[in-house]
């Protein structure tokens, strides 16, 4: 399995070199990051071309990077002053040092990224092709004129993150309810919601009205530098 | 002349064939299919959502409730991508213990598929067979977890527990007498494994009882052959994958293709399907169960002969016995920590699939470094296959809708997620 993963990543590097911003082999899974603006022809490619042939496209997800590495308690100077013993609504978020390479490669401004998982029936390969995207309302061409499944994932995603699909022919919300107002995977959209529907005695019909629940955080989020995975990563750079 | 136009008329959500929530609007030309829009998101509670702020381990039990009727197969694919980024590798018994369970899940999944099937398009019978045997391998669930459905017994290094020695018993009641229950607990007077085993002997006879009921029946066929043809090609290109893409004739099988856990060291079969319609599907699933009874016979051959650990001894990701925990300090420490905070996993990205009954499930996991996934997606298979309802409706009757929610094995619990 690694020697194909590998092969396969060399032979994108060649192919794409001059569009690519980066392709990595992480875990015997290869990535490939590439703009935007090029996803049409790279897509039409690694389709077609004999050498790729990922005939199936297995998944696409939007993701929001917005708040990646932050945590809600910094556990690296715990050490010496100690933890705070609540965390309140208010409590500001820290930003843990990550040094990883999922987040080098993309500009801060780059806040969403849409991910596609290509699967090739013929090489037995995955591929992972990812596009970071700019602005509130990001936008990207549709590939549902190469793998017809992307059609209810790009609707998906639209609904879930606001990410808008060009060339879409029907780009309607999917999971969310019918008049439902924001994109609720998005980091900055409350966990609990908005709005909450009850049945109103009164008026004889289902109202909506704003979320009586309180979020609370049980577990909060830290990142701990764990020594072991220190050491296994520095092994992995050196050989 | 009078105006004519396509009637356009409303399915479900409430509506016994829409296997859960499924509300499809039909634009038909008198009882012809014109356009079939599927509307799904009744049943979606923000899972993804919900696992970003979750320790890792707190989400194996929403695992269990996408698809609700292949409980441990979704824990499968959720447990082996959080390995995938540890870096570990379970033990070899517990790796035997879910390929088992995996696969008498698949069997659980394909009796109630074809019990709900067959009851849609006209069967009576066949759903009363199927779930006669559901009952004993939901017992197989219950002994090992104590659940009979949501067991949340995979974990991440291994299994919850080790398989049971004994296996529990009927008790004399005031509707059972003692003659019945003890005609009921023949098979359950030894462990797990020997109750598994008189299953496995058992059940290929009760395939054939199945198949007597369907396979020649001339009304099973009617509704059945020639309907919702899909083409290798269009299988491909519309994401089908499992007995969806292996009834249009394609053998791809993850289990094969890229095996996991100890898929390599087992001898089965993958059937395929040649005319790619809602009868080829009927019979690859059928030929599944015998499959799945076949690795299920060597699965419980070799746990019979080695036991093991069914965990990893690593103390950082797996909680302490109770015993250790009541009287070392370190363990009770380590304890805490588990529960209270949780395991933080190196930075990055996996996808893991696994060859679910309903198709490739796969989980796409991002991690920051945190003791929460960073995002978790999941792909579901009954989610594209659920896609291409307006391709495989176009052009039949209405009753063939029914008849196409079936083939497609529809649960919702993993569509809308």
């Amino acid at each position: 399995m690694t020697e194909s993963v590998t092969h396969l990543a060399t032979t994108l590097a060649e192919r794409f070199s001059d569009v690519l911003i980066s392709c990595v082999t992480d875990r015997d899974e290869t990535t490939l990051v590439i703009p935007a603006e090029h996803l049409l022809s790279v897509c039409g490619v690694l389709r077609d071309d004999a050498l790729f042939a990922f005939t199936q496209l297995s998944d696409l997800c939007g993701v929001d990077y917005s708040t990646y590495g932050q945590v809600d308690w910094a556990t690296n100077e715990a050490t010496t002053t100690g933890f705070s013993r609540g965390r309140s609504a208010n409590t500001p978020q820290h930003s843990a040092n990550v040094d990883d390479n999922a987040v080098d490669d993309h500009a801060v401004d780059q806040r969403f990224a849409v991910v596609y998982h290509l699967l090739s029936i013929q090489h037995n390969t995955r591929l992972r092709l990812r596009c970071y995207l700019t602005g509130e309302h990001p936008r990207i061409a549709s590939v549902v004129n190469i793998w017809c499944s992307a059609d209810w994932f790009e609707r998906e995603a639209f609904d879930l993150f606001g990410i808008l699909f060009e060339g879409h022919p029907d780009l309607r919300r999917l999971l969310t309810d019918y008049g439902f107002i924001g994109h609720p995977f998005r980091k900055d959209f409350p966990l609990e919601g908005n709005v909450e529907v009850r049945y109103d005695p009164d008026k004889k019909r289902v109202v909506y009205q704003p979320v009586t629940i309180t979020n609370r955080v049980l577990v909060p989020r830290v990142i701990r530098d764990d020594t072991r995975h220190v050491a296994a990563k520095e092994d992995q750079s050196d050989a | 002349m009078p105006e004519i136009r396509n009637m356009t008329m409303n399915f479900g959500p409430q509506h016994p064939a829409a296997h859960g929530v499924l509300r499809l609007i039909l634009e038909m030309d008198g009882e012809v299919i014109e356009r079939a829009d599927p509307h799904i998101g009744l049943l979606h509670r923000g899972t993804e959502k919900l696992a970003e702020s979750k320790p890792f381990n707190q989400s194996i039990g929403y695992m269990d409730r996408l698809d609700y009727v292949s409980m441990m197969c979704n824990e499968h694919a959720y447990v082996m991508a959080i390995e995938k980024l540890l870096g570990v590798t379970p033990p070899r018994r517990a790796q035997y213990i879910r390929v088992m369970f995996a696969e008498i899940t698949r069997i659980l999944n394909h009796l109630l598929w074809l019990g709900a099937h067959g009851l849609d398009i006209g069967a009576m019978t066949i759903f009363l067979y199927c779930f006669r045997e559901r009952e004993d391998l939901m017992d197989c669930y219950e002994a090992v977890s104590g659940t009979r459905m949501h067991a949340t017994y995979f974990r991440p290094g291994g299994v919850y527990r080790d398989l049971p020695l004994m296996m529990p018993k009927y008790e004399a009641s005031k509707w059972h007498t003692q003659a019945e229950v003890d005609r009921l607990n023949i098979n359950r007077q030894g462990s797990l494994l020997d109750f598994i085993s008189s299953f496995t002997d058992r059940f290929p006879g009760c395939i054939d009882e199945y198949e007597t009921l369907l396979t020649d029946n001339r009304i099973w066929k009617q509704r059945t052959v020639g309907i919702a043809e899909v083409t290798p090609e269009r299988a491909l290109q519309l994401g089908f994958t499992g007995p969806m893409l292996r009834g249009s004739g394609i053998a791809w099988d993850l289990r094969k293709k890229q095996p996991y856990d100890v898929y390599e060291q087992l001898d089965f079969d993958i059937p395929v399907g040649t005319n790619g319609d809602c009868y080829d599907r009927y019979l690859v699933r059928v030929e599944e169960m015998r499959q799945s009874n076949r690795i299920i016979q060597q699965c419980t051959d070799w746990l019979k002969q080695n036991p093991g650990p069914v965990m990893l001894d690593d103390h950082k990701l797996v909680p302490p016995s109770r015993e250790k925990m009541k009287d070392d300090m370190e363990s009770l420490i380590h304890h805490f920590k588990l529960f209270t905070e949780g395991y933080c996993v190196p930075a990055g990205e996996v996808y893991a699939a696994v060859e679910h009954p309903k198709g490739e499930f796969g989980i796409y996991l991002i991690a920051d470094g945190a003791n929460k996934p960073y995002r978790l997606k999941i792909r579901a298979p009954g989610f594209a296959h659920l896609a291409s309802m307006n391709e495989m409706v176009k052009g039949h009757m209405l009753s063939d809708v029914v008849a196409v929610i079936g083939t497609q094995d529809i649960v919702f619990g993993e569509i809308d997620r």
